[in-house]
């Protein structure tokens, strides 16, 4: 059986022009996807217009000078981004500093695995198409939940999204990249 | 890069990991959740696939209509200057996320009996994290709690009704569970643990001296 191949999304190919080119014109056009969407999805936990454009800001600046951590391998531009407006919206809205794990280290830039990379856009593609699917009710659970609006007690009794194969490809470039570190040093 | 890893055999149940991921987790919890995943490259690649979920309902989210001057703004301060954020590195058995709340110092014991040590790193309304210092074959002093209590094993191991736990396993415990964890012979027992109540220390130390000891 065999899928219609998916190309690499443009959104991650300015991602990579931003990180390894400083491409200014590929953050341009990053900013015009990312920017009205992370402002739609921060007004929905009911933060307001002003403060909500500040907190883009920040999160696309945060984008631009952290480019060099943003792993392909591990994690599609959607994710990535998603959990800096998440840490941004805690900052501002909580005023208290998340607990963030250790950072793995800057993936090395030379031989991008580029099967890993497209495999991690396919699984993203597919949950996408999996939220896309669910009944609105459902839908609407899952959003609250990445929104950040459900507690883990919330959270546990509802059904979730099949998370298990992207699981699994995660894990094969977080063990490529943990191997990586070990023999650069 | 850790050097030599002991197999993990307590992991985070995934609520608690997609609520850490989605930043719906009260703080104490958030640390050892965020330490644990500091030494557990299993639950870091689930925290990993939480965040593409969160970034697919990123990606779908309604798109709202910028001010004028919001871009323009973003793009004249892409060269402006940023003073380097600190980073902490995890120290001794200390991983990082607990270094950044010590601030990169060493913890401060305080006594609280028996050889067991505690220093509290926060406690608020939201609940407290502390770290944990027990010598081997103590009994860390039989304690209830009203909620949700994580544990994070940093050195040694301890064992209680449900188990055995050693470096890197997380202890879940609730409120039902009546539970007297002992530090396993061999080194000093060192945890992170994290609970939405002050901890109700029940033999060791009289219920009026608590305010006193914060604990
Ligand atoms: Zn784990």
């Amino acid at each position: 059986m065999t899928k219609p191949s998916r190309q690499i999304s443009p959104q991650t190919l300015q991602m990579l022009a931003v990180r390894d080119a400083r491409d200014r014109a590929a953050f341009s056009r990053l900013f015009d996807y990312f920017a009205p969407r992370l402002k739609g999805f921060i007004m929905r936990s009911g933060t307001g217009s002003g403060q909500a454009e500040e907190i883009v800001q920040d999160v696309m600046l945060t984008v631009w000078r952290k480019a060099s951590m943003f792993d392909p391998q591990r994690a599609n531009v959607s994710a990535w981004i998603y959990q800096i407006a998440r840490n941004r919206q805690i900052d501002v809205i909580r005023k208290e500093n998340r607990p963030l794990p250790e950072a793995l280290g800057a993936p090395p830039a030379d031989e991008p695995d580029a099967s890993q990379i497209l495999a991690v856009e396919q699984e993203a593609g597919q949950l996408k198409d999996a939220l896309a699917r669910l009944k609105p009710d459902q839908r609407e659970i899952i959003e609250k939940a990445y929104l950040g609006e459900l507690t883990h007690q919330e959270i546990s009794t509802q059904t979730g999204l099949p998370l298990g194969t992207i699981k699994s490809r995660i894990r094969l470039g977080l063990e490529r990249l943990r191997h990586e570190l070990k023999d650069a040093r | 890069m850790r050097g030599k890893m002991t197999a993990i055999t307590h992991h985070i149940p995934d609520a608690l990991l997609a609520a850490y991921a989605a930043g719906s987790l009260p703080q104490p919890y958030a640390l050892v959740v965020a330490s644990h995943i500091s030494l557990c490259l299993d639950c870091r690649a689930t925290f990993d696939a939480h965040q593409a979920a969160g970034g697919a309902v990123l990606d779908t989210a309604e798109r709202a209509h910028l001010s004028n001057g919001v871009k323009a703004r973003v793009l004249e301060q892409l060269d402006a200057p940023v003073a380097p954020e600190p980073v902490f590195q995890r120290s001794g058995v200390f991983p990082g996320p607990v270094m950044e709340v010590l601030k990169g110092k060493p913890p401060r014991w305080r006594t609280v009996g028996g050889g067991v040590r505690q220093s509290i790193l926060s406690a608020t309304g939201e609940g407290s994290v502390r770290l944990l210092f027990i010598p081997p074959g103590q009994a860390v002093p039989d304690h209830s709690h009203n909620g949700l209590e994580l544990t994070l094993v940093l050195q040694g191991s301890f064992s209680d009704e449900t188990g055995r736990f050693g470096v890197g396993d997380m202890e879940v415990a609730d409120e039902h569970l009546e539970h007297t964890p002992v530090a396993d012979v061999g080194a000093p027992c060192i945890c992170l643990a994290a609970t939405d109540a002050p901890l109700r220390f029940r033999t060791l130390v009289p219920r009026l001296l608590q305010p006193l000891f914060r604990i």
